[in-house]
């Protein structure tokens, strides 16, 4: 397990976000589609990670409900970005040897008939490293 | 007028639809789209991480054989398109990215980002023109009432896909009134269907489903065109009471070139 500044540094470096400019005004937190799922929702993970308190991030479902549609990026009036520090805590988590949030396994009790490629392909892309 | 076209993984079974009347519909406005020839699936979802490699390389060679071809790149999935385009970015935009991808991929003089990208929707806007397609319009869709469905690939993240205005965006709608047809305009067109979390939370994509399906019968929409397999099979799968159709399917029932069915 690495110290938490390391964990931060590195989880800036991925996503690229400067997370100091976050003015708490919690626009992405508003607007996100996912926010009644989330445990820690978008401006909380931008603020967590400023603060260095990644742990409790790294072990939340709240990873794997972030829908990428962008909404919080297109609309934080700082450009902060948070989808992309949600997607770098949650590569940080699923990159651990054995942590995919899904197998190969679990293919057999989401395929229906109807089932889009797109959606298996996705939902490997977002829960498996 | 040649374009390279990336058709993507969904294209080739569940929504052929999408495929075919993209196809029939470029032939009847004079596009020719040439298939790149073994194309590999994009993966759904661009992964925004700045170190992340391998799964963005699959775009890189689609946008490499475009660029060699000296032809736009055309998409017509939201999602291809999507993380096609981001891929492009990152190609022109981070260094440290572009150098790993291009010592790994050895292609013959490099690649970093040339290729221009549309979407098929851009296509028909940017180089076929509206006017056109209305002049080659033979069904007109008078009287129809269609709300288009943009989701979010389409448009965001804005500041690469600049595509439209992404809180208000206009070129499905214009199709639409190209086509004849009344454009309904509705709050949450570029609100997100629920995408691959119908895998981990089937009732969340039911709630973001209906609240665009209920949202859109409201401002009086008798049916709904859509650019992304996922969308449909989210607002499909969820109960929706109208027709959702691709918008290439629309397209060509008005070129008069729909003709056959697919098989599915
Ligand atoms: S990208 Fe994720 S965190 Fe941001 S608004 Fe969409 S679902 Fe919420
Ligand atoms: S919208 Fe931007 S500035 Fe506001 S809380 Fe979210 S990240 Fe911070």
């Amino acid at each position: 397990m690495k110290h938490n500044n390391d964990l931060r540094e590195e989880i800036l470096r991925m996503s690229g976000v400067d997370t100091a400019k976050c003015m708490k005004c919690g626009k992405c937190s508003a607007t996100c589609p996912a926010y009644d799922e989330m445990e820690y929702h978008p401006h909380q993970f931008v603020g967590m990670v400023e603060i260095g308190e990644i742990e409790p991030l790294l072990s939340s479902e709240s990873l794997y409900k972030c829908l990428s549609c962008f909404a919080c990026v297109d609309r934080c009036p700082r450009g902060v970005a948070p989808a992309k520090v949600v997607e770098a805590v949650r590569l940080t988590a699923i990159r651990r040897q054995g942590a995919n949030h899904m197998t190969a396994n679990d293919v057999p009790l989401i395929l229906e008939t109807d089932t889009p490629p797109q959606l298996l392909v996705s939902a490997f892309r977002k829960y498996t490293k | 007028m040649k374009v390279r076209y990336f058709p993507g993984c969904t294209l080739k079974n569940r929504a052929k639809d999408l495929d075919t009347y993209a196809y029939r519909s470029a032939e009847a406005l004079g596009i020719t789209p040439e298939e790149i020839e073994n194309w590999q699936c994009c993966g759904g979802v661009f992964t925004t991480a700045r170190d992340e490699v391998a799964t963005k390389l699959a775009s890189v060679r689609a946008l490499k054989d475009a660029s060699d071809s000296n032809l736009p790149l055309v998409t017509v999935c939201s999602a291809c398109h999507n993380v096609i385009k981001q891929t492009n970015h990152a190609m022109q935009t981070n260094k440290e990215f572009s150098d790993k991808v291009n010592r790994y991929l050895e292609a013959d003089g490099g690649y970093n980002g040339e290729a221009e990208v549309y979407h098929y929707l851009e296509m028909l806007r940017d180089l076929v023109g509206f006017e056109k397609v209305k002049e080659r319009v033979v069904n007109s869709l008078k009287g129809k009432k269609i709300a288009a469905y943009y989701g979010c690939l389409l448009l965001r993240p804005h500041k690469v896909m600049r595509m439209d205005d992404p809180e208000n965006p206009t070129v499905m709608e214009d199709l639409l009134r190209a086509l004849g047809a009344d454009a309904v305009v509705y709050a949450r067109r570029n609100e997100c269907c629920g995408g691959y979390i119908s895998v981990e939370s089937p009732d969340a994509a039911k709630k973001n489903a209906n609240a665009i399906l209920e949202n859109a019968k409201a401002a009086g929409a008798e049916m709904i065109i859509t650019a992304c397999p996922l969308c449909k099979y989210n607002l499909v799968k969820n109960g929706a009471d109208i027709p959702v159709v691709y918008f290439t399917e629309l397209l060509a029932e008005a070129l008069g070139v729909k003709g056959e069915p697919n098989e599915t």
